[in-house]
């Protein structure tokens, strides 16, 4: 039996600033090798999910662990989520003009070397991987010489949170609504990227709206998310029936 | 008559020998006459002088038999200048600038200095030689012309005057290093006047790295002709009480003229920018782009001004002043001046203020880089387009040393 790389129990969190409830009680298990959907309605709390997991400020845990092959992440800052091998791919990537993605790539890969004693990557090997995990989402290379983001298109942008995943090789890849925006080509080079990084020592987890998604991706388990919980879980075949009936009949049944 | 001259005035002088030279004992007379002004005067109202005002300062010192230099030299022909005094023994220079030390600065008035300036009139009291650097018509020198302003000992002041003239159709560049060796609250108050001729590119570049004792007023006063490029970098790094006066009269048609600048500070540091450019004729071109990165209980201060005049048609002016505070008690004050009587002209000007975007630090975060890390990296991005704009990589790396020893920023 696979290991469980992420453990969430009990996860309640809530906005610090207003007190209000978010998260209200989820649970999830999620093992290497296995692909996870995060389905939902708008304001369910899955965008919150992904920004308690990584760190974000602003949220306040009231209650619950979450831990990631045995570590609880809840007491680590977001580098070192990060370096123990978490990986969020942004729904919204930001642009940051002025850090050129080679040098912001370069420096936390050694970052991330350091804090787990492996030596630095030579600029040569780190050349190299460049070429070689760009070609896997077809970045142009030029998009890796300039500024992390900046002038980037929709599609740009997300192909280069994918190109970051394949060079950090993270244990726990969570993918926030990475198929947002994107028209039909650019979502199957993301999903052919993602599928090409998938392996029995890693875990995906997507987190999206539409199940278009998972006709490129295949999940193993689809959860629906609502109100903060975890209210209904199922095979693929949950998506597609969601897509027809929407998610009225899971959260009007659930008030009955 | 005689007028009776301040208290204040007559202590501030107490500790200072005044020249035997009639020019020098009349401005220092003039001096005595003058008072300093104050926050209610608009050209100061950011930035008090009583860190300067309130002191008694000395023109003498003991001179050092060795100058520690050797690692802000980022050019093979250096003047070595200790408090004010030229050594010549400590410097290296070859011909290609032609270089003079006089005694006299008779013909300081073509460049319309203001000698009411009470600053102005203290160094034509006091400074010891004027060191005279000008660059012959058609000469393209590749390797610049360094001036190395050390400050040592305590409570001296420095009264530096330099005189530039950059003749026609030639290509030059000059920097200046201020420096400390082991200074307590010495005072570096230094007038340039800079010529720039027909045709001719010139370029001023100023590192600020004394200590954090460290207190400088400094005024640039450039002529161009037309046809001329001037260009002036100012990095303030390091300093108690720093003030840079930056005035460039545009006299000639078709003249380029750009002001960058990079404040970095930390603890209690306050550093002024005043930067005035006077378009009086058409078809010019300036360029203004200054950065401030202010940490702990630093203050700093931005006024670019710029006057078109009446009959200054087509010209584009262009001024941006970006600031970062890194701290909840660092301030700045910045002031964007246009005043336009031409009709047919371009001018923008943008400030911003702000802390680092919150949303780009975690991006970095997420990605596994520190905090601490995280915040250099956009610092750096920020000040970056001023620093890495510097050519000449000599000096663009003991900007990057300074930053380490002073800041420890190592990007």
């Amino acid at each position: 039996m696979s290991k469980t790389l992420l453990d969430i129990k009990n996860l309640h969190a809530e906005i610090a600033d207003e007190g209000k409830a978010i998260l209200k009680g989820l649970n999830l298990t999620v093992k290497a090798g296995e692909i996870h959907a995060i389905m939902g309605p708008n304001g369910a709390g899955k965008s919150t999910l992904a920004s308690v997991i990584s760190g974000k400020d602003g949220y306040e845990i009231t209650a619950g662990s979450v831990d990631m092959d045995g570590i609880n992440l809840l007491e680590l800052d977001p580098d070192e989520r990060a370096k123990e091998g978490l990986f969020l791919a942004f729904q919204y990537p930001v642009e940051i003009p002025g850090v050129s993605n080679i040098n912001f790539l370069r420096t936390a890969l050694n970052e991330i070397k350091e804090y787990r004693k492996e030596t630095p990557i030579t600029a040569k090997d780190f050349m190299a991987m460049v070429r070689e995990k760009s070609k896997l989402v077809e970045l142009d290379a030029k998009l890796a010489s300039r500024s992390v983001n900046e002038g980037f298109s929709g599609g740009e942008k997300k192909r280069n949170e994918i190109f970051q995943m394949a060079m950090l090789e993270p244990k726990v890849a969570i993918l926030d609504e990475t198929d947002s925006g994107l028209d039909i080509d650019a979502l199957r080079i993301v999903a052919a990227g993602v599928n090409k990084l998938k392996n029995e020592n890693n875990a995906i987890i997507l987190i999206t709206h539409y199940q278009r998604l998972l006709d490129y991706i295949i999940p193993d388990f689809v959860h629906v998310l609502a109100d903060g919980k975890i209210v209904k879980t199922g095979d693929k075949s949950l998506a597609l029936e969601l897509e027809e009936k929407g998610y009225d009949w899971l959260t009007e049944a659930k008030t009955v | 008559m005689t007028v009776v001259a301040t208290e204040k005035m007559e202590k501030f002088l107490s500790n200072l020998v005044v020249s035997t030279t009639p020019s020098q004992k009349e401005a220092a007379e003039n001096f005595r006459e003058m008072d300093f002004p104050t926050t209610r005067n608009e050209y100061w109202k950011y930035t008090r002088l009583g860190k300067i005002t309130n002191k008694q300062f000395t023109n003498r010192f003991d001179q050092k038999k060795d100058l520690d230099i050797a690692d802000a030299i980022v050019s093979s022909q250096y003047l070595v200048v200790e408090n004010g005094s030229i050594r010549e023994d400590l410097s290296h220079y070859k011909t290609d600038f032609k270089i003079e030390f006089k005694t006299d600065t008779a013909d300081s008035e073509k460049y319309t200095l203001d000698n009411t300036h009470v600053f102005t009139a203290l160094n034509k009291a006091f400074y010891t030689q004027v060191i005279s650097v000008s660059i012959a018509p058609k000469a393209i020198i590749e390797e610049p012309l360094q001036l190395i302003f050390v400050e040592q000992g305590s409570g001296v002041i420095a009264n530096c005057r330099v005189e530039i003239e950059a003749g026609k159709s030639s290509q030059s560049s000059l920097i200046y290093t201020q420096i400390s060796d082991n200074s307590v609250g010495c005072f570096n108050n230094s007038i340039t006047t800079i010529e720039v001729d027909e045709n001719a590119h010139f370029t001023l570049h100023k590192l600020q790295a004394g200590n954090d004792t460290s207190l400088s007023i400094s005024t640039e006063q450039v002529v161009q002709k037309a046809n001329s490029t001037f260009k002036i970098n100012t990095f303030s790094f390091s300093g108690l009480l720093i003030r840079n006066n930056v005035n460039i009269l545009v006299q000639g048609e078709n003249c380029e003229t750009y002001m960058n600048g990079a404040v970095i500070t930390k603890d209690k540091e306050h550093i002024d920018n005043h930067t005035f450019v006077d378009h009086q004729v058409p078809n010019c071109y300036s360029n203004e782009n200054y950065k401030y990165v202010l940490d702990g209980q630093s203050t700093g201060v931005f006024n670019g001004r710029v006057i078109v005049q009446k009959d200054a048609q087509v010209i584009n002016a262009y001024q941006n002043n970006g600031n970062i505070l890194l701290s909840e008690q660092a301030s700045i004050n910045s002031k964007p001046e246009l005043e336009i009587y031409a009709d047919d002209v371009k001018c923008s000007h943008g400030s911003t203020t702000g802390q680092l975007d919150e949303d780009a630090l975690f991006y970095l975060q997420a990605r596994g880089i520190s905090k601490p890390k995280a915040r250099k990296l956009l610092v750096s991005a920020f000040v970056g387009e001023i620093i890495e704009s510097i050519d000449n990589e000599r000096l663009n790396t003991l900007l990057h040393v300074i930053l380490k020893k002073e800041h420890n920023w190592d990007f």
